[in-house]
């Protein structure tokens, strides 16, 4: 278990990188906790595989440094960093059993006799795969070969840090719930530092205390599930977090009022003008929409029933927006008029949020 | 579902048996017809049973020629497929070198076989060729029309030329199949790079392996042009493997009732190899 520390890090997979659109990774200096639980979050291609692989050694950075427990490992092999992870497509060595691909970390490492054996059956009794410990590896369903590539993450019992890249991608979905409940429980138990990379944000939100929400190689907030999904820091956070996302307008703000498509919207708080591109953000949930009522007109189009919730998708004038509205809501016209929740509408400059004046 | 039986389907055929029957069966069965049967000057022919198989299993001549082949062909696997196996791992994974390494790799398969024995036959020449030269300048006595040690040395080394280029690429394919993840989980857990080997990209490879040991396997069990171009399978009877000695009964001494029986025997013998090998590797595949 270790505090991991990135200073200054940058990565480029060219040789000379030129500009910043060469950087997979752009600088970024983070610190992850010892013990903690970490989702690095983000679409295909943000840079979070190679955060990972950086931490991990299997990559040496462009630029910057890596320190565990305040010690440069930068230059250090995965192997002496004790760096543990689990990859997307799961990893077995074919011609061996279970129990072989198990105790092959260990091995490597000099352990034999009880002390193998022993950590190997407690691994594989925590993990399930007891009753296949003599099977060859090879024959096992994809989840078993995952919980293998995992057990072998697992058996060594000091690691500094577990990393997870994407590892459910390839399970079932009923068994994907029951990994990530174990993958949460095993957390517990080990207490070890677990970073885990997923674009999906039901993984992300319910392994991690600390979200990482990644984009275009930066990292755009660092939060708990609560504060990504209540205050996103940038439109993009807004966007991914949420089914659906948040919707964000483009709106003219100036002093404590937002005009959106010729309305104007009462704000909580004072805002400068500002010649930067400006958008207000609302998410679905606190959006009010009523048959006929106050606030503004808006034409709706189609309502989807998603099981707890219906959602509505309106327009505002040209703009769409998506509201959800109860299980029980009776909307019979195609117009309706449509509230929103001051507290929780939030201004957008450039894309990153502005906190206004009181 | 009805099916609708028509015989004039069977016209359709008539071309594949047509072809088949000029390129395989009739051949084949003239080779029968002769294995049983003694020829005379003016076609005159007379049957004789079993006798040239009988001949042909007790002779001494063909058990020489088939233990030469088998030391052939054992030699020429256990150095091409474990020098076939190490180049393909020093090959480079990407780059620009990949196809520089796969061209070069590729050339002395496209070189035909008559060409590779003449080539290698001059330039073997102790008289004049470099090779030769150059054993002979470092003072060792070298000369393969005359030596047999020299003989077989030349005609594996001309083999091992020849055929470690198919091994190479059939084992670089295997290994390129390989996905980085097995590499960097294997750094993870902390691997030598004789575990990487031993259980990532052996087991990885058996299966282009298997091909490569039965393609070189028949085909060098097969091989003619090379070695008669080289050292027609001299001196004296040194290098007469199945093929030329088969060749050499035929049309040299045109007994055509003993190399017949010998065709027949050596077919099956090839025929016995090709299936064992379809065997392992079909069930190697239902394995999977």
């Amino acid at each position: 278990m270790a505090r991991i520390d990135l200073a200054n890090l940058a990565h480029s997979y060219s040789t000379r990188p030129r500009g910043d659109t060469d950087y997979a990774l752009k600088t970024i200096d983070l610190t992850f906790k010892a013990g903690g639980a970490y989702a690095l979050l983000g679409p295909s291609g943000c840079g979070k595989t190679t955060l990972l692989n950086l931490m991990s050694g299997l990559l040496t950075p462009t630029q910057g440094s890596i320190l565990f427990d305040g010690v440069d490992v930068t230059e250090r092999t995965s192997e002496q960093r004790n760096i543990a992870q689990v990859f997307q497509f799961p990893v077995v060595y074919d011609t061996m059993t279970v129990y072989d691909n198990l105790a092959f970390p260990l091995r490597n490492r000099g352990v034999s006799g009880e002390a193998l054996d022993s950590r190997v059956r407690q691994i594989a009794d925590m993990l399930g795969l007891t009753a296949s410990l003599n099977q060859p590896a090879r024959r096992l369903t994809a989840d078993a070969k995952q919980k293998i590539s995992l057990g072998r993450g697992l058996v060594r019992p000091s690691v500094s840090a577990m990393l997870f890249d994407e590892p459910l991608t390839v399970i079932d979905p009923q068994l994907k719930w029951q990994l990530r409940s174990q993958l949460k429980q095993l957390h517990r138990q080990v207490a070890t530092t677990m970073i885990y990379v997923t674009h999906d944000q039901t993984e992300a939100l319910t392994f991690a205390d600390t979200v990482i929400v990644m984009f275009d190689g930066r990292i755009v907030q660092i939060g708990t599930p609560e504060e990504l999904f209540e205050r996103p820091n940038h439109t993009f956070v807004g966007y991914f977090i949420g089914s659906p996302g948040m919707n964000v307008l483009p709106a003219a703000v100036e002093g404590a009022t937002a005009v959106v498509a010729g309305h104007s919207i009462p704000l909580d708080r004072q805002y400068e003008k500002s010649s930067a591109k400006t958008e207000i953000g609302i998410r679905p949930e606190f959006v009010h929409l009523a048959e006929n009522g106050q606030g503004l007109p808006v034409r709706i189009k189609r309502i989807d029933d998603v099981g707890r919730y219906k959602l509505a998708r309106v327009t505002l004038g040209t703009l769409p927006l998506n509201v959800m509205v109860g299980e029980d809501a009776r909307l019979s016209g195609d117009t309706g008029s449509v509230q929103f929740d001051r507290s929780r509408l939030h201004v957008y400059r450039d894309g990153e949020l502005v906190d206004g004046r009181a | 579902m009805d099916k609708t039986v028509n015989n004039r389907a069977w016209f359709m055929v008539v071309p594949v048996l047509v072809v088949m029957a000029f390129n395989a069966i009739i051949p084949l069965m003239t080779v029968v017809n002769y294995s049983v049967q003694e020829s005379f000057a003016g076609n005159v022919f007379f049957f004789e049973g079993t006798k040239w198989f009988e001949q042909v299993l007790h002779s001494e001549r063909f058990h020489a020629s088939l233990m030469r082949q088998l030391i052939f062909t054992g030699t020429i696997l256990a150095i091409e497929i474990p020098l076939g196996v190490a180049i393909a791992l020093a090959m480079p994974r990407k780059g620009p070198w990949v196809s520089v390494c796969l061209v070069l790799m590729a050339l002395p398969l496209l070189i035909p076989w008559n060409v590779v024995g003449a080539i290698w036959n001059i330039f073997a020449l102790p008289s004049f060729g470099l090779l030769g030269r150059a054993i002979n300048g470092l003072g060792i006595s070298y000369n393969f029309t005359r030596d047999v040690g020299a003989a077989w040395f030349t005609l594996i080394l001309m083999d091992v030329w020849h055929w470690t280029s198919l091994v190479v690429l059939l084992a670089y394919a295997g290994l390129m199949a390989i996905p980085d993840a097995y590499y960097q989980a294997a750094k993870i857990d902390g691997a030598s790079r004789w575990a990487v080997f031993r259980f990532i990209q052996l087991p990885k490879m058996r299966r282009v392996l298997t091909i490569a040991v039965l393609l070189r396997l028949m085909d060098s069990f097969m091989i003619y042009t090379e070695p008669f171009v080289l050292t027609g399978g001299g001196p004296g009877n040194a290098t007469t493997l199945l093929s030329i000695d088969l060749v050499k009964i035929a049309l040299g001494q045109f007994d055509l009732g003993p190399a017949a029986a010998m065709s027949l025997v050596y077919f099956l013998m090839v025929l016995a190899m090709s299936w064992v090998f379809y065997t392992v590797m079909t069930r190697d595949e239902a394995r999977a």
